[in-house]
């Protein structure tokens, strides 16, 4: 067995040290070493996203680089998105808009949701379905992935952006504030 | 994925010694998009996997009028179409870089990686073959220069010989009234893999209404990646009209030899070599009449 190494990454804005041999994928990282679990493992060849994480700033399947390789770098994954007072803007429109229904791509989906609104506040439908191409979806039919990334854009550019949309009980209806407490780990009733 | 030992070298000469100690036990690491796979699926089972991304030559891109481009193996693709000196005076090239995978993809995936694993498919390759780009590889022998379109020998091969590097390309000056262009029919939108690619570069004379020079590369329609020779050959000195890039385009057919897969059939390649010909010319030739690439 090879030696394992010891790894320094900033992750979700923490410090972090790990240990791990050269043949874990970072996604096999954060979901078996450091509990993170919100990144899922799709297909192992790149082509579903369901494992997407933003490193320096830039989408890619963490099943596809090497645990080793997070040296040094800056990660973002899906647990990283929320506050403890709020959820980002984009889990916020994917619970109004009922955008998801198993969930396995959605974590996939929000960062790289989350790079395209980094980048561009005001992204047509084409340029959003471009961005997310890389990320599959076998139970929603994209449609309503799509009008929450665009709603959420709407919000971020009139400026009503993370607080508002994201604190409990903002919005009307009850399962909206059920999906919210069940997020932020409180007891739901 | 069996165990792997991890290198990291700093400079080419490290690498070289550490592909050449460990031969055919050693594997570069770019991107990751394909090695990466390999290793989980045992097609490929090196003990040393190493990681060439932190070379300084292999990363960088330098251009200038007077040199051209210097575009090191390990560019990430993202890189190349955030450059503003690759999207103004390689456009062509950009855009394949851009069409390949998805994002995530293009975060990691290398130009030199798309060419070293040699699928005839590649999508940067037929825009490296435009551009008559040259590849330099560093192995423990020396170095040498080879013409991209000579690099790849068969499907998956490609003429690297244990301990060899592939570190750069390098890509000449654009010509005045020069430009490059890329297209690829795919099945779906995107994230797929190409049923035809050709990448084009054209140099027009002075007055626009003729190609003084053109080169045309195909993908995906024989084991390796393709130089239209004849096609390239035909335009040179033709003014430009139907008739001309009519003739390129059958001549684009001819160089090709597709097979029948599960993405298409010869007949529909055949037929789409002719079409994306066509309109990939019309795209380099509109590019080099606004002068884009001009001092």
């Amino acid at each position: 067995m090879a030696k394992k190494a010891v790894v320094e990454a900033t992750i979700n804005g923490e410090q972090t040290e790990f240990l791990c041999e050269p043949r874990q994928s970072l996604l096999e990282v954060l979901r078996d070493e450091l509990d993170l679990t919100g990144s899922k493992e799709g297909c192992l060849t790149g082509d579903c996203g369901a494992c997407t994480v933003i490193v320096d700033g830039r989408p890619l399947c963490s099943c596809l680089m090497l645990g080793v390789e997070a040296q040094g770098k800056t990660i973002q994954t899906v647990e990283g998105l929320a506050t403890p007072d709020s959820l980002h803007v984009l889990q916020q429109k994917f619970l109004e808009h009922a955008s998801l229904q198993c969930g396995i791509c959605t974590p996939g989906f929000l960062m790289s949701a989350k790079v395209l609104l980094d980048h561009n506040t005001r992204p047509t439908e084409a340029e959003i379905r471009y961005a997310l191409a890389g990320n599959l979806c076998r139970c929603t039919g994209y449609d309503k992935i799509v009008r929450a990334v665009t709603d959420a854009a709407q919000t971020l550019a009139s400026g009503t952006g993370k607080g508002s949309a994201g604190r409990l009980g903002s919005g009307p209806s009850a399962a909206e504030s059920t999906s919210q407490q069940f997020l932020q780990g409180q007891e739901v009733k | 994925m069996h165990a792997i030992n991890y290198e990291s070298p700093k400079t080419i000469d490290e690498a070289v010694k550490l592909l050449a100690t460990h031969g055919e036990q050693a594997r570069p690491l770019c991107g990751g998009t394909d090695l990466i796979i390999q290793l989980r699926a045992g097609v490929r089972r090196p003990e040393y996997v190493v990681d060439v991304k932190n070379i300084r030559e292999l990363r960088r891109i330098e251009f200038s009028m007077q040199q051209g481009l210097r575009l090191g193996a390990a560019v990430p693709c993202i890189e190349i179409y955030e450059n503003g000196d690759m999207r103004k005076y390689y456009p062509g090239l950009t855009e394949a870089a851009h069409l390949i995978g998805s994002l995530q993809i293009q975060s990691r995936a290398s130009v030199g990686g798309n060419l070293c694993n040699g699928s005839p498919a590649a999508d940067t390759t037929p825009a490296l073959i435009a551009l008559a780009a040259k590849c330099r590889v560093v192995g423990p022998g020396g170095e040498r220069m080879v013409p991209i379109e000579d690099f790849c020998t068969a499907p998956g091969r490609t003429v690297l010989q244990p301990g060899e590097l592939l570190v750069e390309f390098q890509v000449p000056s654009p010509a005045r009234n020069s430009c490059d262009a890329y297209l690829r029919f795919i099945p779906r939108n995107e994230m797929d893999i190409a049923v035809v690619g050709v990448g084009a570069s054209v140099t027009l004379d002075l007055g626009d209404e003729k190609i003084s020079q053109a080169r045309i590369g195909l993908a995906a329609v024989g084991p390796t990646p393709i130089f239209a020779r004849e096609a390239s050959q035909a335009l040179a000195g033709k003014r430009i009209n139907d008739e001309s890039i009519e003739r390129a385009a059958q001549l684009a057919i001819a160089a090709g030899s597709p097979i029948d897969d599960m993405r298409g059939t010869a007949e529909f390649r055949r037929h789409i070599t002719g079409v994306l010909t066509r309109r990939t010319l019309a795209k380099a030739i509109e590019r080099a009449r606004t002068g884009q690439t001009s001092r």
